[in-house]
């Protein structure tokens, strides 16, 4: 069990580093792509589904079950008008403030206290969800 | 197109994809960063929605991966940040109001950039793709339009 909380916190890590290099953590950048000035963000993006499409798709037929764990799972979701809706909330919202959940969290770490603000008002959407439209 | 260049840009990102390979490979979990907030939540709401199976058992390794990608962010501030610690001069109201749309918006649509961008994208979902088409298109639209009527920083 401790083990893989080190394995976890070591990969969050490398993400929390990897988002704060590709300059994730600064919102500025973040909205020069959406302002269609900067196109980095998709090369980022693009990047890090391409490595993780890789291992997710390969390492499986290699290895049997991961090293700590039972069996290596698909991610499933289905698509339905929910995961639409919410995209396209999450859009606004992103469009507005720059924020996104994993770049919120590499924000904080790098000292852009403000954003602590967009976090805790991420808490409280999610909240309002789980609350009222379940 | 690329003001800042390539390279911070595809290094971050092979460095986020490595990150989240290496959870997969060891411990079989998909490490995305929405789910969180709902799992955190779970701790202090009993409504049956935040207490659901796979929530529960998921809240203790998703704080520590917050806490991991809080601290990897640090990491990079205190080494190879050019400008070490910075803020943001957004206004205030647009984090706040941003925010609680992504954290609506990304619970409902049951992802967000990484749950959907890195994770679902590189499961080969179709959900996933359509949610990223989605949120890209809506985010530009919206982030031009509040650059249209001015609204700046």
């Amino acid at each position: 069990m401790r083990i893989k909380h080190l394995i976890v916190f070591t990969g969050g890590l490398l993400f929390g580093f990897g988002l704060a290099f590709g300059g994730m953590s600064k919102q500025e950048i973040v909205l020069s792509f959406l302002q269609l000035k900067d196109l980095g963000l998709l090369i980022l993006l693009g990047g890090s589904a391409f490595v993780t499409a890789l291992t997710i798709n390969l390492v499986p037929k290699v290895l049997k079950k991961p090293f700590l764990g039972e069996e290596f799972k698909k991610r499933r979701r289905t698509l339905n008008k929910r995961t639409i809706l919410g995209a396209a909330i999450f859009g606004v919202g992103w469009g507005i403030s720059g924020q996104c959940p994993g770049s919120a969290m590499a924000s904080i770490g790098v000292g852009n206290i403000p954003v602590l603000l967009g976090v805790a008002s991420m808490f409280l959407g999610a909240y309002i969800m789980g609350r009222f439209f379940t | 197109m690329l003001p800042l260049g390539v390279f911070p840009y595809l290094i971050g990102g092979v460095i986020i994809g490595i990150g989240v390979s290496f959870i997969y490979v060891v411990t079989g979990i998909h490490a995305t960063q929405s789910s969180f907030f709902s799992t955190t939540i779970s701790f202090f709401s009993k409504i049956p929605y935040f207490q659901q199976k796979s929530y529960l058992e998921s809240r203790s390794w998703r704080i520590t991966f917050a806490v991991g990608v809080i601290l990897g962010a640090f990491i990079y501030a205190i080494t190879l940040s050019p400008d070490g610690f910075f803020t943001t001069s957004l206004q205030w109201w647009r984090l706040l109001l941003g925010g609680f749309l992504v954290g609506f918006g990304t619970r409902l649509s049951q992802g967000c950039t990484s749950g959907h961008g890195i994770s679902g994208l590189a499961s080969l979902s179709n959900a996933s793709l359509y949610a990223v088409i989605t949120f890209i298109a809506v985010g530009i639209l919206t982030a031009l339009a509040f650059e249209t009527l001015g609204v700046v920083p």
